[in-house]
């Protein structure tokens, strides 16, 4: 085979990791202090790349002032799930090493410019930030908290939806959340959406849409249905814009898109609104 | 000798009856199980959906709030009712019924029949996210008793947009799943076709979902779906959905609405 019939799959730029970050939306070279300076934000496309939970609670709260709770509630395998990939148990074994977090989600309590609030902040690092019954008993137990405390309920999503492997029992961790979502403002306390890239089906079809105020960073994809079953379903190609922060808040359902070096600032303001 | 056919059903096989042309859908249910019923329009924001229907219906006496998806029998039917697959105004007129309900000290019973929520552009723009995840949110408080019964396809998030229920009670073909087999098979075997191996593996027919603790009761089928005899499957809709009722009444509503929050809070302690 001449050289010619063979065209070069692999980008042509290599990164020097140990200098360079790549930025994944516009593949643009920023030095590595530079990117952990704008806390993952592309300077030059405002793309705002996925958080570990840990780097979020750090950029969020006060320094030294997170305690994480629930770290003893982990995943269950209700289903003996096992696909042609291999089991569940052990998928989530491993993704638990790769995300140095043992469920999709983290919860504590901690202070947002001197307000104490519970936080929760997902990672998309397990496995797609999907709705296990592990993550649905932490919601629950933290809004339970926030219930007991009188304090406001934070949560931080970043998640493709359910998931797969746990099944129906995944499912009912939309109610499950929600109910729990319900009590605490019912009590008359804040509950506050964050959602950051990816925000998409059962997530998005639950706690992450009934905030008393839904906050969004730029640019994240948030959603009920995927990109593409909805292209199937109407066979049309849909707008580039479909889906982002940007056209959720023009359709109503997001209060204000904040950048992330803004974020905790933006919460302490609205804490102190809703009298914290 | 049917009966032993039936034992050895695989999920894949419920999957098609559940899914059946002819399985009762709402507008059967409505004509044999209701004395009266009549029907409630719109969610008084934009529109009327016709994949999800609700309206004032008495059931062996019992005034109730019924809500549904709508099937239909039919190809026209069908379209009208765009297959079942329920929009946020559709999910937005259920809760504003349910909110009517609770008013009027009526008890709510949602009957489940979907492949879920509508995947467009429109429903999309319009709140599909947020129509269901408020609909989860009050159906968790709602001061009223909720009877919810999956009769065909359970289909995820567009099912459970109106099943929060004090008690879920599942006809013994129907199905509910998180996603639907093929959606399954396609994602984690990278292959449509193993639709029913994924069927089995999800674990989505009324005897798992028993064990499980999702639903309360499973209600009988006439031997071979509940297409082969519709009256008797209704009427045994009817009877244990006014035994539940009956039940259900017996609590103050703030016990109600606890016991509701217990139930599904405990979904997934294992």
């Amino acid at each position: 085979m001449s050289w010619y019939e063979n065209p070069v799959k692999e980008p042509l730029r290599v990164p020097t990791a140990a200098i360079w970050t790549v930025c994944p939306k516009c593949n643009s070279y920023i030095a590595n202090e530079e990117w952990a300076a704008s806390c993952k934000v592309c300077p030059n496309c405002n793309y705002h790349a996925r958080l570990g939970c840990r780097e979020r609670v750090k950029l969020l709260t006060d320094k030294g002032s997170f305690r994480e709770i629930n770290a003893d509630v982990g995943i269950n395998d209700p289903l003996k799930f096992k696909d042609a990939s291999g089991t569940y148990a052990n998928k989530a074994k491993a993704a638990a090493v790769k995300a140095g977090i043992d469920e999709s989600v983290l919860t504590g309590t901690c202070k947002i410019e001197g307000s104490p609030v519970v936080l929760c902040v997902m990672d998309f690092k397990f496995m797609g930030g999907s709705l296990g019954s592990g993550t649905g008993e932490r919601i629950l137990l933290a809004a339970e908290r926030a219930l007991k405390l009188k304090r406001p309920l934070i949560i931080v999503s970043a998640s493709g939806g359910a998931r797969m492997h746990e099944g129906i029992v995944s499912l009912m961790q939309m109610a499950k959340t929600c109910a729990a979502i319900a009590k605490v403002k019912e009590a008359g306390l804040p509950y506050y959406s964050v959602l950051t890239d990816p925000t998409t089906g059962g997530v998005s079809a639950s706690y992450a849409m009934v905030g008393d105020l839904n906050i969004a960073e730029p640019k994240a994809l948030i959603g009920f249905a995927g990109r593409r079953v909805i292209e199937q379903t109407i066979k049309q190609k849909l707008p580039d814009d479909f889906q982002t922060a940007e056209y959720t808040m023009a359709h109503g359902f997001i209060d204000h898109i904040i950048p992330r070096k803004d974020m905790k600032a933006f919460l302490a303001k609205i804490l102190q609104y809703a009298g914290f | 000798m049917a009966k032993k056919t039936e034992k050895k059903m695989t999920s894949w096989d419920i999957v098609q009856i559940a899914r059946h042309a002819e399985r009762p859908n709402i507008t059967s249910y409505i004509e044999t199980m209701c004395d009266d019923f009549v029907e409630l329009h719109g969610d008084r924001f934009f529109g009327d959906d016709r994949a999800l229907i609700g309206g004032f219906a008495t059931i062996g006496g019992e005034k109730v709030v019924l809500i549904g998806h709508r099937k239909g029998h039919s190809v026209e039917e069908n379209i009208d009712a765009n297959f079942g697959m329920a929009s946020p105004e559709g999910y937005r007129k259920a809760m504003r019924l349910m909110k009517l309900a609770e008013k009027f000290s009526l008890p709510v019973v949602s009957l489940v029949d979907t492949p879920g929520a509508y995947p467009g552009c429109e429903a999309e723009a319009n709140g599909q996210a947020e129509a269901i995840a408020h609909n989860l949110e009050f159906m968790a408080r709602l001061k009223t008793p909720i009877v919810v019964v999956v009769c065909g396809e359970g289909g995820s998030g567009g099912a459970l947009g109106i099943a929060v229920g004090d008690r879920v009670l599942m006809l013994q073909n129907a199905v509910y799943s998180v996603i639907s087999p093929e959606g399954c098979a396609s994602i984690l075997w990278r292959d449509g076709s193993k639709a029913a191996l994924a069927a089995e593996t999800l674990k989505i027919t009324a005897d798992h979902l028993l064990k499980l603790k999702i639903i309360d009761s499973i209600i009988k089928e006439p031997v071979g779906g509940a297409h082969k005899k519709p009256a008797t499957a209704i009427a045994a809709v009817k009877k244990a959905v006014l035994a539940e009722i009956a039940k259900l009444k017996k609590l103050t509503l703030d016990e109600l609405v606890e016991e509701r929050y217990q139930k599904f809070a405990s979904m997934g302690r294992f």
